[in-house]
């Protein structure tokens, strides 16, 4: 199975292919079934696969499997990429978890798609997603992970920008798409670079070849400079600080995109990508600095973000940010299993909040305002328990899979030595009081308080009551729920029995918190952890379980997102627009009208000519047209008299 | 000179549209306007497909692994003036020529005429033999012939079927262009005399002259290389030399666009690597790092440019600067890599650019505008169309997967062996290309369409006939470009080796052991 791992996202894409052409015959709502079936069949398939390799130790869970040569070798610089798969823990890991929120969400987006007229073609594009999304964790080498990771980006413009009626919509998915190139810049001059010193894009480990074998051989300089350019592109794609406002408007998107691709799987590729580069990283100070300051300042900033925002859909996108904060945080301690750990915990509960706010906005009639409404627990029972449970998760409230993944990831902080005083640590303690607190405050506003959409008239009419949404929107909620709770058992701390996530180890060597912490001071910063939930939680359910308008707790700081949209406005938008208006006027007034003033200046100046030049061109053309002829026949004739 | 075909493959790629190019002309009127249109039409596509079949059956016999001339065909022709008809084809040549070959009949059945077909159809056959001499002479006079026997057709194609500004546009461009040449004409003689002088043999031949001027001294090749890059700089066009090409589009008609931008565009980046790098060798690495900071300055000064053109045609005009600014970028590279990627891009280029503009020509036949403030939301109406617009989009944007990456990708990275910052500033053209493209799309495929916009038609299916083969090569060549690259490849090998011997220089390595790298010396 190892050597058919090829067929993983081959069958997404088979999927896409029929989707394509026949899709519109399809319809509804077998395009959907045909869609989940093929995912579904990845999962399957991924399983068999992830089994295959927990048979096998040591670097014999590295295989490498070269479907075919892509750019074949070019004489002299030997440069070469096969469109090559590497199969190994970590790559599984990714494979498993995508393909597998990607099935449940498939299933979801049935229900939540009923009726729209593009049904079809969400299929489609969430089909493509997910083939370039495991193109992209699977790829053998730097170019192949960029095939995926261009792939995911254009499914996310075409997702964003799918109710493209809409301005917003289709303003957000351009502004995604634009976000993401600006930082693919660093991709590619990575690339450059690390081929030129290297010779080989591929990754490979130290016995396969690759660049991350020479990792240790490289100048420091070009370590720091690979490191920082993937760093720039990761941090386009996972929206870090100051790339992050892209996702927030990425919300114009049907919630299973925002669950999927937003949250769950796309925005984790580049924390993957780092844990990736993890044995070159490791080897510069400078860069690992940088990513986890980067890092836990975009937790802190998006947390602070998410405690003012009204639409539900947005808190969900500031927390996702952070989220993916503390994950840069992680890997810039060392810690790249804690990363992981938390990117398939947070797969999980984010993944069914966003589902479970879909749900409400589903049984809403499309109301995303949290003042709007209230008291839902009594109409969406089903909903209101399971994303109880996300928000117990995300809180970091034991024993929930958020307590550990975020546990583990705060003592590796903790343990680290790259910054004085514990700095790290603490502005990653002070976003969990925040992400307690944010979290609480959407339950209660969605959930508790009156029916304040009773009071919410949409053209004369009022609302209908909301209703639960369909078992195909329910089934996932429940199975992520499930997973949401059970989900520390992946990575219990103190070396306990159970520990799967284990199996990284030959990618990754042991965290840094593993080495440097006893169990008793383990002990003492979980307790520290879920105090500070509580307090988070408690604080949140005092402030606005009676009061939905608390000004002072939202200031325009931060409802506006630090301003960083005006910021970037200001500073990029509106400066390369009158760039843009210069250059153009340049063009005609100065380059083109160089040209014409020089074909005046002759006009004028050749006056005996000028019968000529009367701008007859005809003549011109015809002039040349019998020159050829009589110079072509002049020379045959020589040819031929000769 | 021995000939290495039995058929006179090359000769035959001129002479079967040139001989269709006088049946079109030749259909009587009598016959009915009617009749008389289905039948230059036929004619026409006769004429281009037997083209094609040839093309293809000439890939097919293509010696891989071979980086010189094939089948050459050399025949005496005006001995006293040393003239001869020396054609071949290599690693060089051979796409462009098949890509020649498949566009011209998608032009003639994408962008049909309503007025005077016959002409319009003999002009394009006659043009197809013009544009194919070009890429396959291997003689200067011969070459130079064909370069401006190009020229003609053009020029009527624009002044008789173009739109409101067709006369000016046509008139600009044809005295620009031939201003241009009347340097190459001057350079031609010039390398001819020099040549004659050292041996005492007067002679056009392509190979027999490199021999010779390849050892010039650096001032003369310096001079003749500028004489020679004047009218490929402007045919091509390279920045500054473009502001013919933004009028002469926007008032070409569908064929002549198609053909303007992806054909004869690559005559003149064609001409820079066959003719300068060859014959100027120590010229062509004096001089690459200006040639480099055109093609930089082009790829942003063209994407800058075009973020704000309201027409599409004329944003089409700027992106093609900035793309063929590309192909100037990994040319002057010198590094097998980079050049290599040059050739690749000139093809991607082409298939890419003609897809767009009959596109943009089919969207201006529905809606009489390629102004983008006057069209809207044609992706409801009209969801193939867009699809298809996409596609080509983001071919052009440079989404791996599809053709436009594997070459840019090639430039930038041979670039970056070679001349780092170029390279690195030139990266940043990937962004902008995105953001007009990206806009233009949603000004005109997004939104709610109103009025005439929501009734816009979808493809025909004459329309999506012509489509499909371009969509299939952009997609095939992005994901598989082995079988163009395995023939690229030996070739740019060999040239790039000629001119490091040449002028003594190596191009650089890659890999742990590499010294300093950076400019070549």
């Amino acid at each position: 199975m190892l050597s058919h791992a090829y067929l993983i996202p081959l069958l997404p894409l088979a999927g896409f292919l029929v989707l394509a052409l026949f899709g519109r015959r399809i319809g509804e709502p077998w395009a959907g079934w045909l869609g989940t079936a093929t995912v579904a069949g990845s999962f399957v398939l991924s399983l068999v696969t992830y089994g295959a390799l927990l048979g096998r130790t040591g670097s014999g869970r590295e295989v490498t499997d070269v479907v075919y040569n892509w750019i074949p070798a070019i004489p002299h610089s030997g440069f070469q990429v096969s469109a090559s798969l590497l199969v190994d823990p970590l790559s599984m890991t990714m494979v498993l978890f995508v393909t597998g929120i990607s099935t449940l969400i498939h299933l979801y987006s049935i229900g939540y798609m009923d009726g729209d007229g593009d049904f079809p073609k969400f299929f489609l594009y969430l089909n493509l997603f997910v083939a370039s999304m495991l193109v992209l964790v699977l790829g053998g080498n730097l170019l192949m992970t960029f095939v995926g990771w261009e792939g995911v980006g254009v499914c996310s413009y075409w997702l964003i920008s799918f109710w493209f009626g809409r301005d917003s919509a289709a303003s957000a998915g351009k502004k995604a798409f634009l976000y993401n190139r600006v930082a693919d810049v660093g991709f590619l001059l990575a690339m450059f670079l690390v081929f030129e010193r290297t010779g080989t894009l591929s990754y490979g480990s130290a016995g396969g070849g690759g660049f991350l074998g020479q990792a240790a051989s490289l100048p420091p300089s070009t370590r720091t400079a690979v490191c920082l350019l993937l760093f720039l592109a990761a941090a386009g794609k996972s929206a870090q600080f100051p790339l992050f406002p892209w996702l927030a408007d990425a919300m114009e998107g049907p919630t299973p995109v925002s669950a999927l691709i937003h949250a769950a799987t796309m925005v984790t590729a580049g924390v993957y990508l780092m844990c990736r580069i993890g044995p070159l990283l490791s080897l510069s100070h400078t860069a690992q600095l940088v990513v986890s300051i980067v890092g836990v300042g975009t937790a802190f900033v998006a947390a602070s973000i998410g405690c003012a925002q009204q639409d539900i859909k947005k808190v969900l996108a500031y927390s996702t940010v952070s989220q993916l904060g503390y994950m840069f945080l992680a890997v810039g301690t060392g810690a790249y299993e804690a990363a992981i750990f938390l990117m398939v915990a947070h797969a999980f509960f984010k993944g069914l909040l966003f589902l479970g706010a879909g749900s409400v906005i589903h049984g809403l009639h499309d109301e995303q305002d949290l003042k709007r409404m209230g008291n839902l627990r009594r109409y969406m029972k089903l909903t209101f328990w399971t994303v109880s449970v996300g928000v117990v998760a995300i809180a970091g409230i034991p024993p929930l899979s958020g307590f550990f993944a975020k546990g583990d990831v705060l003592d590796n902080a903790f343990a680290g030595s790259l910054f004085p005083w514990k700095v790290m640590w603490a502005v990653g303690l002070a976003t969990a009081l925040l992400t307690a607190y944010y979290m609480t405050r959407l339950l209660v506003l969605a959930f508790l308080g009156d029916d304040r959409w009773k009071a919410v008239v949409d053209g004369g009419r009022a609302k209908k009551d909301p209703h639960e949404s369909p078992w195909v929107m329910t089934v996932p909620l429940v199975v992520l729920a499930v997973l949401a709770v059970v989900g520390g058992a992946l990575n219990l701390p103190g070396h306990l029995s159970f520990d799967p996530l284990r199996w990284l180890a030959p990618v990754f060597g042991p965290g840094a918190f593993e080495e440097h912490l006893s169990g008793s001071s383990q002990w003492v910063l979980g307790v520290v952890d879920a105090l500070v939930a509580l307090v988070g939680a408690g604080v949140a359910f005092r402030l606005w379980s009676r009061e939905t308008e608390r000004p002072a707790l939202e200031p325009a700081l931060l409802q506006r997102s630090w301003y960083l949209d005006e910021v970037t406005d200001a500073t990029l938008g509106r400066p390369g627009q009158a760039l843009a208006r210069m250059a153009a006027s340049f063009d005609t007034r100065v380059i083109d009208g160089a040209v014409t003033g020089v074909a005046r200046l002759t006009r004028g100046a050749g006056s005996g000519l000028r019968r000529v030049q009367t701008g007859y061109v005809r003549q011109y053309a015809l002039g040349i047209t019998v020159g050829l002829v009589v110079l072509v026949g002049y020379v045959t004739f020589l040819a031929v008299a000769r | 000179m021995p000939n290495d075909n039995v058929f006179p493959f090359l000769s035959m790629l001129i002479v079967i549209p040139a001989g269709f190019a006088l049946v079109a002309a030749a259909v009587p009127r009598t016959m009915g306007e009617r009749a008389q249109r289905v039948m230059v039409e036929v004619v026409g596509a006769a004429g281009m497909l037997s083209t094609l079949a040839l093309a293809v059956t000439m890939a097919i016999r293509f010696k891989l692994h071979d980086g010189g001339f094939q089948m050459t065909s050399s025949h005496q022709w005006a001995p006293s003036v040393g003239v001869s008809w020396h054609l071949g084809i290599d690693g060089i040549s051979l796409f462009l020529v098949l890509m020649t070959a498949v566009l011209f009949p998608l032009a003639l059945l994408g962008g049909r005429v309503k007025r005077n077909p016959q002409a319009h159809v003999a002009w394009l056959l006659l043009l197809e033999a013009g544009c194919l001499g070009s890429f396959v002479s291997l003689d200067l006079v011969l070459f130079f012939v064909f370069f401006e026997l190009t020229l003609v057709p053009v020029y009527f194609i624009i002044a008789g079927w173009g739109y409101a500004k067709r006369s000016q546009a046509a008139v600009k461009f044809f005295l620009y262009t031939f201003l241009g040449s009347a340097f190459l004409l001057i350079g031609i003689v010039a390398v001819a005399v020099i040549h004659q002088h050292q041996t005492g043999v007067l002679t056009f031949d392509l190979p027999a002259l490199e021999k010779t001027i390849a050892g010039t001294g650096t001032a003369t090749q310096i001079l003749l290389f500028l004489g020679f890059t004047a009218a490929f700089a402007v045919k091509a066009p390279i920045f500054p030399f473009h502001t013919w090409s933004p009028d002469a589009y926007a008032e070409s008609p569908t064929a002549g666009v198609v053909i303007l931008s992806a054909v004869m565009a690559k005559l003149g980046t064609y001409g820079i690597l066959r003719f300068d790098l060859g014959l100027f060798p120590r010229a062509t690495v004096d001089l690459a790092p200006y040639l480099l900071t055109l093609g930089v300055v082009g790829i942003l000064y063209g994407a800058v440019v075009a973020c704000a053109q309201r027409d599409l045609k004329r944003l089409m005009a700027y992106s093609s600067l900035a793309h063929i600014g590309f192909i100037v970028l990994g040319t002057f590279a010198l590094t097998t890599q980079g050049v290599s990627g040059g050739v690749l891009q000139m093809v991607n280029h082409g298939l890419v650019t003609a897809a767009l503009f009959l596109l943009i020509g089919w969207i201006y036949e529905r809606r009489r505008s390629s102004q983008t403030s006057e069209l809207r939301g044609l992706q409801r109406p009209a969801p193939v169309m867009a699809a298809a617009f996409t596609l080509a989009m983001l071919a052009s944007i440079g989404l791996p997967g599809l053709n436009g990456f594997v070459g840019e990708f090639l430039i930038l990275s041979g670039t970056f062996l070679s001349h780092r910052w170029w390279a690195v500033v030139a990266t940043f053209g990937v962004v902008v290309a995105a953001v007009y493209l990206l806009w233009a799309y949603q000004q005109v495929f997004h939104h709610q369409p109103e009025g005439e916009n929501a009734t816009t038609r979808d493809l025909s299916w004459r329309e999506g006939a012509v489509m499909v083969p371009l969509v299939l090569l952009i997609v095939f060549l992005g994901v598989y470009p082995k079988p163009v690259l395995d023939r690229i490849t030996p070739t740019i090998d060999q040239l790039v080796q000629s001119v490091d011997q040449a002028t003594g220089t190596t191009q650089p390595g890659t890999g742990p052991t590499t010294a300093a790298p950076g400019s070549r010396p």
